[in-house]
Order: C-alpha cells, then sequence, then structure tokens
C-alpha cells in the first residue's frame, strides 16, 4: 500500500515528524526568547492535556485545576526549601513527589466535590481553588504569604537556561498525552465516555462511576501538578495569585474546547496556536491586558462557530466526503477505535 | 422459591406514599408483568430494587440473598439488568460501543488494556445479530432511530449475562412491527433462561407475553396469577375503572 493511500502510514510519518521537531527546537531555535515560548507552550500542552482526562473524557468540567497548578507548584518549592537543596538538575527528581502530593489533595477534594455534578461541580471547584489561593496566602508560616516563595537559582544560564525546563515540560507532556492516550483506548476509558454521556445509565449498566471519576479526577490533577512544580522552578519566584491564577485554569479549558473536547489531539493543537498568541500579545500589549479580550473572542468564536472543537470538525468533514465518495472503509473495524 | 422477592417494600415522597408494603415475588424462568394505572408505583419499585433510590423499610432479595443497601453498579454485577423508559443509550458512543459498556472484566489490569477484546466483541455483534441491528454497529448512538434505541438497549444490558432482567415499558412508543419483533425477542431470551419483570401499559401485550402478572394499585399488590385470572379480577377493574 502506498504512502498516500494509507491514513496510517500518514498519521506514523506526521507524528515522527513533529516529535523530531518538538525534540530537536532548542537545537534548531537556541535564542531565549523563542525556548521562553516553547517551554510555555510545551506547558500547555501538557495542561490541556490533563485537563482533558477529566474534563473531555467524563464531562466533568473543572474551573479550579489551577489549585492544583499551584500546589504542585508550592509543594515543590517548599520541599526544596525544607530539603536545602541547591539549583541543578536534581529539583527536578523530587517533582513526581508534587505529582503524588497533588494526587492526594484531589482524592480529598474530589471525594466531596464528585457528589455533585454539571454546573455545581463547576462552581465546586472554583471554590476550592480560592481556598487554596487563600490558604497560600494565609499560612504566612507555611508558604511565606503575599510574600512568596523562592526557589533555588539553576547555576546554568545564557542562552541554555530555558533548555532543561524545556526538556522537563516536554516529558511531561509526553507522559500526559501517552496516560491520555491509553486511557482512552481502554475498558476504563469506555467507561468515562459512558459517564460522560449517561452517568445515571452508566451506573445501571455496571459502571462503578464514583470510582472511575475520581481516578480521572486524581490522574488529571496529578499530572497538573507536576507541571505546576516545573513551572515554579522555571520562574523561581512564586506567590499565591500568580499560580493559582484563575487565568491559568481558564486557559486549559479554552485550549481543549478549540482543539476538540475529548480527544486526543485537540488539546495539543488548542495549546499550540492559543499560547503562542497569547504570549505574544502579553509581551507586545501587555500592561492594556488585551490578551483578555482576544481570550473572550476566542471563546466566543468557539462557542458560536466551532461548538465541537476544530479536530472533530475536521474528522466530520472527512468523513463526509469519504461517504459522499462511496463506501469504503470496513464500518464494524471502525466501530470501536475511533 | 422465588429468584426475586420483595417483602414490605415502602417508599414515600415527602407526603406521597409511592410504595406501600409492598411484597411480591418473581419465580425463576417466569416473565412476570407488573401493570397498574400511573402512579401506583411501578417505576418507583424498580428504581428500589435496583438501589436507584433508598427505600423507607422492607427488604429486596435475589437468588435467597439480600441486596438492601447496595449500589446499582453492585446490584447489576449481581446479576439484575434494566432498561428505561424512553430507550436510554450513550449517544456519542457507536451501537458496538454501548454493547461493550456493560462488559464485566476482573481486575485492574483488565480495567486499563484495550476497550474491545475480540471475544467481547464477538459476543456484542452476535446479540446485534439477533436483535437484527448490526448493520448500525458503528452508527453513533444518537443517530439510531426510536426502535432501534429500544432494540439496543435490551441487547446491552444482556451483555453483562444477568439472570434478571427488569424492563420499563418495552413496547412503550414502537411500532406493531417492532412491537413483535421486541416479543419475540424476549421470548427467545426467556427460553434460554433468562427471567424477566416488566412494566408496561399495553395490554396485549402483557397478556400475550407474561407468564404471571401483578397488579399495583396505590403502591401494593392488588391481584396476582396467570394473565387470564388476574383479567376478570374485580378488583383489577375496579382499580383501572372505578374511583
Amino acid at each position: 500500500m502506498s504512502l498516500a493511500r494509507s491514513p496510517h502510514a500518514w498519521k506514523m510519518a506526521g507524528l515522527v515528524a513533529v516529535l523530531a521537531i518538538a525534540l530537536l527546537l532548542p537545537v534548531i531555535a537556541p535564542d531565549p526568547a523563542t525556548t521562553n515560548v516553547a517551554v510555555f507552550t510545551v506547558m500547555y500542552v501538557g495542561l490541556a492535556t490533563a485537563w482533558n482526562i477529566m474534563g473531555g473524557y467524563t464531562g466533568y468540567i473543572s474551573l479550579g485545576h489551577a489549585g492544583f497548578f499551584g500546589f504542585g507548584s508550592y509543594t515543590l518549592g517548599l520541599l526544596l526549601a525544607r530539603l536545602g537543596m541547591a539549583g541543578g538538575y536534581a529539583p527536578f527528581l523530587i517533582v513526581p513527589v508534587a505529582g503524588l502530593a497533588t494526587a492526594a489533595l484531589a482524592l480529598g477534594i474530589g471525594w466531596f466535590a464528585l457528589r455533585t455534578r454539571a454546573a455545581t461541580f463547576v462552581i465546586v471547584t472554583i471554590a476550592f481553588m480560592f481556598m487554596l489561593q487563600l490558604l497560600a496566602e494565609n499560612l504566612v508560616g507555611l508558604t511565606g504569604g503575599g510574600g512568596g516563595l523562592s526557589y533555588p537559582v539553576p547555576p546554568w544560564g545564557g542562552d541554555y537556561f530555558n533548555t532543561p525546563f524545556y526538556y522537563a515540560m516536554l516529558a511531561l507532556a509526553l507522559l500526559s498525552l501517552a496516560i491520555s492516550w491509553r486511557i482512552r483506548r481502554s475498558k476504563f476509558g469506555l467507561g468515562l465516555l459512558a459517564i460522560r454521556d449517561d452517568e445515571d445509565k452508566a451506573l445501571a449498566v455496571g459502571v462503578p462511576t464514583r470510582a472511575f471519576k475520581l481516578t480521572a479526577f486524581v490522574i488529571s490533577a496529578a499530572l497538573v501538578g507536576m507541571i505546576g512544580g516545573v513551572y515554579g522552578y522555571y520562574v523561581t519566584y512564586i506567590y499565591p495569585q500568580f499560580v493559582v491564577d484563575p487565568l491559568i485554569g481558564i486557559s486549559m479549558v479554552l485550549m481543549v474546547f478549540l482543539g476538540g473536547l475529548g480527544t486526543l489531539t485537540g488539546p495539543v493543537l488548542g495549546a499550540v496556536i492559543l499560547e503562542p498568541a497569547q504570549l505574544y500579545l502579553a509581551y507586545n500589549y501587555g500592561a492594556s491586558r488585551l490578551y483578555l479580550v482576544f481570550y473572550a473572542a476566542v471563546f466566543l468564536v468557539v462557542i458560536l462557530v466551532l461548538p465541537r472543537g476544530i479536530v472533530p470538525s475536521l474528522g466530520r468533514l472527512v468523513s463526509d466526503r469519504r461517504a459522499r465518495a462511496g463506501p469504503s472503509a470496513p464500518a464494524a473495524a471502525k466501530a470501536v477505535a475511533r | 422459591m422465588s429468584l426475586l422477592r420483595i417483602e414490605s417494600l415502602s417508599k414515600r415522597f415527602g407526603g406521597v406514599v409511592a410504595v406501600d408494603d409492598c411484597s411480591l415475588d418473581v419465580a425463576p424462568g417466569s416473565i412476570t408483568g407488573l401493570i397498574g394505572p400511573n402512579g401506583s408505583g411501578k417505576t418507583t419499585v424498580f428504581n428500589l430494587v435496583t438501589g436507584f433510590i433508598p427505600k423507607d423499610s422492607g427488604s429486596v432479595s435475589f437468588k435467597a440473598r439480600t441486596i438492601d443497601g447496595l449500589g446499582p453498579d453492585r446490584i447489576y454485577a449481581l446479576g439484575i439488568g434494566r432498561t428505561f423508559q424512553l430507550a436510554r443509550i450513550f449517544p456519542r458512543l457507536t451501537a458496538l460501543e454501548n454493547m461493550l459498556v456493560p462488559v464485566r472484566r476482573k481486575g485492574l489490569r483488565a480495567l486499563f488494556s484495550g476497550a474491545a477484546w475480540s471475544h467481547e466483541k464477538e459476543r456484542a455483534m452476535e446479540m446485534l445479530e439477533f436483535l437484527d441491528i448490526s448493520h448500525v454497529a458503528s452508527t453513533l448512538g444518537g443517530e439510531l432511530s426510536y426502535g432501534q434505541r429500544k432494540l439496543l438497549e435490551l441487547g446491552a444490558v444482556m451483555m453483562a449475562e444477568p439472570e434478571l432482567v427488569l424492563l420499563d415499558e418495552p413496547a412503550g412508543g414502537v411500532n406493531p412491527a417492532l412491537l413483535e419483533r421486541i416479543g419475540d425477542r424476549i421470548r427467545r431470551l426467556n427460553a434460554r433462561g433468562i427471567t424477566f419483570l416488566l412494566v408496561e401499559h399495553n395490554m396485549s401485550f402483557v397478556m400475550n407475553l407474561c407468564s404471571e402478572v401483578v397488579v399495583l394499585h396505590r403502591g401494593r399488590p392488588i391481584a396476582s396469577g396467570r394473565p387470564a385470572h388476574v383479567r376478570s379480577d374485580p378488583a383489577v377493574l375496579d382499580a383501572y375503572l372505578g374511583a
């Protein structure tokens, strides 16, 4: 079968190309301005992908994931301070601990929050986020309060400064994607999609909905917490409103909606489109906070024009065209793995 | 020896007594019909038996073991399946995926492996063929006709091999040709050893299909027995026609 005829071969070739570019980016474009954009873009690829495991697959829209981001950030910073660890590569090895701590927190929050559904769940997650922000501000003895928390400064510098952070973010983004892919194709993932479609019906056919939702929530939060940790180390100084920032939570959601809710590649696409655009606007018109208007505009356009997101809309276009060209691929084979 | 035994079941919603000291038995291998005027508590009995709402008092046992206090997913795992009024299926999953959701697997590792093992897929396709809807296997649930959804829901609930299936209005809103097919498939599944308890308003459907009929009125049974016997019971006529 020739390459042009096989969508699978095309997909693999595309995947390898994208991965090669991602891995070689700091070599191709080593200037700090570019790698800085790359660090944040890859960070949001990871965040959006992790958020999608909960929001996309189970349909539970959390607007409070910035709470987990900030919690992971504070956990890593405090651990490094307590351990008296100097800047270097070793702090990256502590990142999974921040992930575990965030998972434990998400287990507790999810235990309560997942007793609610739909709009109530959204509001509960927002409330938890602001509670965490207030705690970070007021537990001055622990977190330093509004004065913020400093991370150790890495010993490397110059053009190379961003590079290790880029690879750390990339590793976490790839981990998120691998987990998201695995879940999407698993029996567990099918149960999550069933919950998204009709939770009571899912329960009636034996899906242990509470355990499934909680598992997805914890996995999603742990990934976001780890990314928050790397972020804190990258910016070297954090304070409550800066890491428990509602805009970070909104951004991941917007990226997923733009790219395609519940799809594997949608969150990646959404992040790659929106984050560089947001940084461009923030750096060039930062003082006016014009990017907030831009975000609102994108949200409106997505909801009015592309309510399903880019990836599902394109998929629909392709399958419609194929259907018009005549039936070809065996339908039963495509019935499960979409 | 009954497969399902309901004893002194009661449930009130505020001031309304929906189910009132209701006792009934479902014999293994039977197709038992639960009939009664609107608001007589039939669907509430279903919701109580399958653990969707908590009961006020009474007890339910399945195969001589109590299932009181268990959640719907656990009750389904024990072998009691149910369908809903107005056919509930997963609209954004394909028909085949709808069939695979109820399939049970043991162990954590099995949960994180592929969504469709080949023998599971085979069984699902067999069931779709049995119901004459295998041609829509890759169609999204939301794009199916109402009749196809009814059949799909029935097929999906069979995938975990339940011993007892509770059907809530299997004939509701269905055209006569499809009604015949649904009745025929229920009878054939019953011949394979599956017991049915069904709520239904279509009397000719109930009288033709059921081996046992229980009449509920104001939350409690007022008559039970063979269809022909129940039909001529004066208390039943009174409940349907009188005050």
